[in-house]
């Protein structure tokens, strides 16, 4: 790699193509001037032949591609550059992709991202490229192509392009490395240009492989955990144990006596009642030479703390308080109401109920949370394993006062996220301690820190209600929920139900009176998003539901569910994957996975079949399991994902998605919650919160992507909602046991 | 010990000075000295001293198998494993195992596309080669046996993965 070097005459000719989408979807092509600052470091090279801030061509045809997402196990790294290269017309194999920094950049009308969105979370990482990154990769090839039209002098419509070449009508090739140089001191064009049809894709719908697995076998995969910085203390933090319970006193003498302890930096936390922007709980950090001394020195401080105002916080009383609230039917925040579901009731044959209660979870990244943080007068640098890196640098600027374009963020290949990371707490109280001590700081979470203090899933329960017609029909549907709010002290402005129960799902739209409310129930507990919010906070209890709505009145749930979902159409559909959802899409890939577990033969076997759906963020999912119980021993025997999320990018990803979605839902529903009592969260490691281990989990998980030509979904979440439900009717068919409280495992034991 | 020098260095260094006999380890295939407590676990000796970076941290309570390493050939949790216990023992870490080539079980789990955040994966890895070299024709059981964490959920790919690299040893009769 050659550095820039601003004294060759043609630098300064350099021109930047800056493509970002403008609020209502329309591509903006813009040009500024190049400015050494602007260079991703990642993208250097030969700076001559980088086309836009996605694309170098070497000058042996080898192309570079930047990855501009993080990468948290969604396959980002690999999926985000296959659209450039698709569009700008190269083979795969000449491709190798490097992660990119976050891209801030100041701009006339304030802060921008020369990148676009850098963020994951709600699946959008490739309905995102699939509008702008198609379209970098496709102006970096007309930018080649001109090239070539003005070298060979024939117009540039007369050629095409093949794996990184341009070739003439005569047959004359240039590859893009010959063109790159001239080719990066073009104007870009003024319109978006256009883009391949389908039928010639070769890169997009092709099983690619994780572009960094070879990192990823060899170890030599740098994740945040694995940054070092010569001058760094590493730093960890002893956490007040009660929710926003404060420092009472503090001895840190033996600490201090630690060979390899630095200092001692107390840390206060939020005021009670004020956003949760910074840190998440009051603490006491140790800084020292390396892991273990920090670990043995914060082990050897003497604390005590004061409890918060929700000392007496518990997960009985909250549960018992949801009931309450649910009986006494008060007050409840209207979230969709059509027709008259109480005339409904009275005029009904039969009136199913069921109530479903849904714990607290925590992420449980496998990596935890941590940061590397150095601040300097001018500037600050952050390297860490992000969700949001637009967040972490807002925060850094708000805690440090310097600039936005001051602070550098460059995201590693994460350790799994599911949403944790879209909270950057862990960033401001490296932030915090690194001011505080004047140097650089890694701080390290350890696995109790982590279950100890997330933003944790909501608790709540469903309180659902069906009337039954004299035709078996559900004439009515109500779905109460009384749960912990999801936004909890963060400033958001939506809906207080929106990270508990969504208007226009299932069965919006498809029964006549439709009656859903809620009501938030008080705790201190921190809450946030956990992989797919809402839709695996809410399908479980709908789709449990509608099972037992099938055993109550002798029906077959597949067909009563068919039936309510009608004719293929499109019905309005405000949330997140709106604004339309397809009747017709939902119900084929429920009707795949029932025909591919067996549904509708009768088992002999004691085995049972239990199957359910639901639509996520713009992605159909339907799930299909056989179980057995045997003991106390719950077999898994098959599981069976369909899923239609449009045209599918890379296969081999998507399929790892849902088999992966699946298997964390299993986990999730088997074995794992987080419970407090005296305003204390109860799990301290994973032998309290049992992520399913290989052993239980079914040996394959049979993935079944439907075929579409629809633009693309998201993949990371939709493979998660309907698998819980659809394992719980599956026990009820092996069992008879209806499991309404999650964790299943202890209910189903209890009741065996 | 300077500030500014990294702890690592430092201590990986052997000096005289130190009242402490220093431990003696082989780390793949090299020799170290550890002149520090004793009662620290290998896991941050990898990583803090030696910077082997490829075996992480996942729990501290040997709960999780994300730091799992070789000693002496066989799967061991390194987070509670004392450096005092792993004094003049062979480490292989993952960073250790590709020699000439990459590993089968290595080149295994790279075609059959394991890894999704690819955290957890140099100790599954690691647990397969160790799984291999006990049972070079494992069983589905004895592949459950490993208990390894992987929050992704690629269980199915890693018995594929194991079932592949099975194959492949046994053809190039290692």
């Amino acid at each position: 790699m050659s550095l820039r070097d601003p004294s060759r005459p043609d630098a300064g000719r350099r021109r930047f193509l800056t493509i970002s989408l403008a609020a209502g979807g329309a591509l903006l092509i813009g040009l500024r001037p190049a400015r050494g600052e602007d260079l991703p470091p990642e993208l250097l090279g030969d700076d001559l032949t980088q086309l836009g801030p996605f694309i170098r061509v070497e000058r042996d045809n080898r192309v570079v591609i930047g990855a501009r997402g993080c990468e948290i196990g969604q396959g980002v790294m690999t999926s985000l550059p296959m659209l450039i290269a698709e569009e700008l017309d190269v083979d795969w194999s000449q491709v190798r992709v490097v992660q990119l920094p976050y891209g801030y950049v100041d701009t006339d009308k304030g802060p921008s991202n020369k990148y676009g969105e850098q963020g994951a979370g709600g699946s959008t990482s490739i309905p995102q490229g699939w509008k702008d990154l198609r379209q970098a990769g496709a102006t970096a090839r007309w930018l080649l192509v001109q090239a070539a039209a003005s070298e060979w002098k024939l117009a540039a419509d007369s050629l095409r392009t093949e794996a990184g070449q341009v070739i003439a009508p005569d047959g004359r090739k240039l590859s893009y490395g010959a063109l790159a140089r001239s080719a990066a001191a073009l104007n870009p064009p003024d319109q978006p240009v256009a883009l391949k049809s389908p039928e010639q894709y070769r890169i997009i719908g092709q099983p690619t492989r994780t572009a960094d697995a070879r990192a990823i076998v060899t170890g030599r995969s740098r994740f945040g955990i694995d940054e070092y910085a010569a001058n760094a203390l590493v730093a960890v933090i002893a956490r007040c144990p009660h929710l926003d319970g404060t420092l009472d006193t503090f001895d840190d003498g033996e600490t201090r006596k630690v060979a390899g302890v630095r200092d001692v930096i107390a840390i206060p936390g939020p005021k009670p009642d004020a956003p949760l922007d910074g840190v998440l709980a009051a603490g006491v950090a140790v800084l020292a030479d390396h892991t273990w001394a920090a670990l043995k020195g914060r082990e050897a401080l003497k604390l005590t703390w004061k409890e918060g105002p929700w000392a007496k916080e518990s997960t009985g009383a909250l549960a018992a308080r949801a009931n309450e609230l649910l009986d006494k039917d008060e007050n409840g925040a209207e979230v969709r109401v059509d027709g008259d579901f109480a005339k409904a009731r009275k005029q009904a044959r039969q009136v199913v109920e069921a109530r479903y209660e849904m714990p607290f979870l925590a992420h449980a990244t496998m990596e935890p949370p941590g940061a590397l943080i150095e601040i300097k007068q001018d500037r600050a640098r952050l390297v860490a394993s992000l969700q949001d890196p637009e967040g972490a640098s807002e925060l850094i600027a708000r805690l440090t006062g310097l600039a936005r374009k001051d602070i550098e963020v460059r995201m590693t290949r994460a350790g799994g996220g599911f949403g944790r990371r879209l909270q950057n707490d862990f960033v401001a109280e490296a932030v915090l301690i690194a001011k505080a001590a004047g140097r650089p700081v890694k701080l390290m979470w350890t696995r109790d820190d982590d279950l100890q203090h997330d933003f944790y899933r909501p608790f709540g329960v469903h309180a659902m209600a069906a009337a039954i017609d004299r035709k078996k029909r559900v004439s009515g549907w109500s779905h109460r929920c009384a749960a912990t709010t999801r936004d909890y002290r963060n400033g958001a402005k939506r809906p207080i139900w929106s990270g508990c129960l969504g208007p226009d799902d299932f069965p919006a739209g498809l029964v006549d009176n439709l009656d859903k409310r809620f009501f938030a129930l008080e705790s201190g507990m921190p809450r946030g998003a956990w992989r797919a919010p809402v839709h695996t906070f809410q399908a479980f209890a709908i789709q449990s539901f509608i099972d037992e709505i099938a055993v109550a009145t002798k029906q077959d749930a597949l067909k009563l569910q068919l039936d309510l979902l009608g004719e293929p159409r499109q019905l309005p559909y405000q949330g997140h994957g709106g604004p339309m959802i397809d009747t017709g899409r939902l119900a084929h890939v429920l009707r795949l996975a029932a025909e591919k577990i067996g549904w509708g033969v009768k088992r002999t076997d004691g085995h049972g079949l239990g199957i359910a759906c639901h639509y996520t963020f713009g992605g159909y999912a339907a799930h299909g399991f056989e179980v057995s119980v045997e003991g106390d021993d719950l077999r898994i025997h098959r599981a069976v994902c369909v899923a239609d999320i449009g045209r599918v990018v890379n296969p081999l990803g998507a399929q790892a998605q849902m088999m992966g979605g699946t298997l964390d839902a299993v986990s999730a529903a088997l074995n794992l919650s987080v419970t407090v009592k005296d305003g204390q969260v109860q799990q301290k490691n994973f032998p309290d919160y049992p992520l399913l281990r290989m052993a239980q989990a079914p040996r394959d998980v049979e993935v079944v992507l439907v075929e579409s030509s629809a633009d693309p979904s998201g993949a990371g979440e939709i493979g998660v909602p309907s698998a819980a439900p659809a394992l719980a009717n599956a026990v009820y068919a092996a069992t008879t046991v209806r499991v309404r409280k999650l964790p299943l495992m202890p209910e189903l034991l209890k009741r065996l | 010990m300077s500030q500014s020098e990294p702890a690592a260095e430092a201590s990986a260094k052997r000096s005289a000075a130190q009242p402490r006999a220093p431990l003696a380890l082989t780390v793949n295939d090299k020799p170290y000295y550890h002149e520090g407590d004793p009662q620290m676990p290998l896991l941050w000796f990898l990583r803090d001293t030696l910077r082997l970076t490829g075996t992480k941290f996942g729990c501290g309570v040997g709960a999780c198998g994300a730091c799992t390493v070789l000693l002496d050939g066989k799967a061991v949790r390194s987070c509670t494993m004392p450096m005092a216990a792993v004094a003049e023992h062979r480490i292989t870490t993952i960073e250790g195992l590709e020699t000439d080539a990459l590993h089968p079980v290595q080149q295994a789990w790279i075609e059959e596309d394991v890894a999704q955040c690819g955290y957890c994966q140099a100790g599954q890895i690691l647990a397969a080669v160790d799984l291999l070299k006990r049972k070079p024709k494992p069983s589905e059981d004895d592949i459950s046996a490993i208990g390894n964490l992987c929050r992704c959920g690629t269980y199915p790919r890693i018995r594929k993965a194991i079932l592949r690299a099975a194959e492949s040893i046994q053809g190039q009769g290692k």
